[in-house]
């Protein structure tokens, strides 16, 4: 690897975390959420994204590309840290390893659900309401996809707290702290808001 | 307790001990003779003064670093009961029993507790930890610091370059090569003083190099177990901020100090 690379991939890491990808999971959960208003409402929302212009341009640009970049490198953060829980049971050291193990349990989430929604409309299949319906007739997939949805919410709201840190936008601790009340709320609303959305499938 | 003993008070030992840098640690196991306001060091030279473990071998003297004996030196640092901490202030009253020792494992181990703490001397010459004023003719006093700036300044000046913050941090391992939140919060120190000042972007450029600021995982376990009281994640989070602005002045800007 190029020296002196790594200041620069890992404010990428952060950055592309939070832009785009994580407002690509904010419209993706604000989406998912008009299944609450009946089949109609969510299959008229996903087939307005289906017709959006340059949708092919925009999924690997704002999506995919980011999406990869972030989970190869998050890998390689992730396995290199060595746990130390048992020692310093601190809250933030909590936070550190469970941002570390929602990304790993996000990412077995999002291939499982990239193949069985995407990658199925790409080989023909039509996503649309009966689409999920069906998958969450098996409740083994709905207590998968509650675990993925929260653990990419957590991963989400957690990663917004250390974006904070890491670009230098929160440096006291009492700004620190209200951050984490903060992200704790954003990742309470979400879990809501992803939470009802599979609940309106089954 | 055995009933024999029952009159007088002892205090139980385990420590890790390793006869050379590459050979495998092993446990042993000591009972001494309870003294009033003893810690951890006494302990550990009565120790010295009889090593005999409590199975009743005759065993080498166990070799540790120490120097000031009043917590501001940092060499007598070691994780005792599982906490990097150092051993002048561990004080037995205050400790749970059986007492463990062992070596801050971040460090290559030289003999028992003794650790070889040169990585983060090695770090602050990297990142110029200090104020160049050395010349070939005298330059005349410096700008003032305000004194409440000197104040604040003064607390991250206590660092005492022990390594407990390198030991508490999870980043701070053998797969990585991160230097961990004692350089970095020296080069805050550095870069806040008005002559000091003059190297700043020298210093954010070192810290922006691999193995440097961008390796921090946000733990926090630094600022939790620095004896010293040192604010180590503020000061990690003002050099975020000074590396975005300083990373937008290398890649945008014209000028190149």
């Amino acid at each position: 690897m190029a020296k002196n690379r790594e200041f620069g991939n890992r404010r990428l890491h952060s950055l592309l975390g939070v832009i785009p990808i994580g407002l690509f999971l904010l419209e993706h959960l604000v989406t998912n959420y008009m299944a609450t208003k009946g089949p109609e409402s969510f299959n008229s929302a996903a087939h307005f994204l289906e017709s959006i212009p340059f949708r092919y341009f925009l999924e690997i640009f704002i999506i995919f590309l980011p999406l990869i970049y972030h989970a190869v490198y998050g890998i390689y953060i992730a396995f290199t840290a060595k746990n130390n829980l048992g020692r310093f049971g601190f809250f933030r050291n909590w936070m550190f390893f469970l941002q570390r193990l929602s990304g790993i349990i996000t990412l077995i989430f999002l291939v499982w659900h990239v193949w069985s929604t995407r990658i199925q409309a790409a080989l023909g299949t039509e996503v649309d309401f009966d689409m999920m319906a069906e998958i969450f007739s098996n409740p083994f997939m709905i207590a998968f996809y509650l675990v993925g949805v929260i653990s990419t919410i957590f991963h989400f709201s957690n990663g917004l707290w250390s974006f904070a840190v890491s670009w230098g936008l929160t440096v006291s601790p009492k700004s620190q702290k209200i951050m984490t009340y903060v992200t704790l709320i954003v990742f309470v609303l979400l879990s809501y808001v992803g939470v009802s959305a599979i609940f309106a499938f089954v | 307790m055995v009933e024999t003993k029952s009159e007088t008070k002892t205090v139980r030992f385990i420590i890790t001990r390793q006869d050379t840098p590459d050979s495998a640690p092993y446990d042993e196991e000591f009972e001494l003779a309870y003294r009033p306001n003893m810690n951890v060091i006494s302990a550990l030279m009565e120790i010295r003064r009889n090593p005999v473990t409590v199975q009743g071998k005759h065993t080498t003297a166990i070799a540790w670093d120490m120097n000031c004996l009043e917590e501001v030196c940092g060499a007598c640092s070691m994780v005792i009961n599982g906490k990097p901490r150092q051993s002048c202030t561990a004080l037995i009253d205050q400790l749970e029993q059986p007492v463990r020792l062992a070596p801050m494992r971040t460090f290559p181990v030289v003999r028992d507790l003794q650790v070889d703490r040169s990585r983060m001397f090695d770090s602050l010459k990297k990142v110029k930890a200090w104020i160049p004023i050395d010349g070939t003719y005298n330059l005349g006093p410096g700008p003032r610091m305000p004194e409440k700036k000197r104040q604040w300044a003064y607390e991250l000046s206590k660092c005492m370059t022990c390594g407990v913050c390198l030991e508490a941090c999870p980043n701070v391992n053998s797969n990585s090569d991160f230097m961990g939140p004692q350089p970095l919060s020296q080069v805050r120190l550095f870069n806040a003083h008005p002559t000091g000042a003059m190297n700043k972007a020298e210093r954010l450029n070192t810290i922006m190099g691999d193995g440097g600021l961008a390796n921090c995982g946000n733990s926090q376990n630094c600022v939790q177990s620095c004896p010293k009281g040192i604010p180590l994640t503020t000061s990690i989070a003002a050099l975020n901020r000074d590396t975005t602005i300083q990373q937008f002045r290398n890649f945008f800007g014209s000028d190149e100090v």
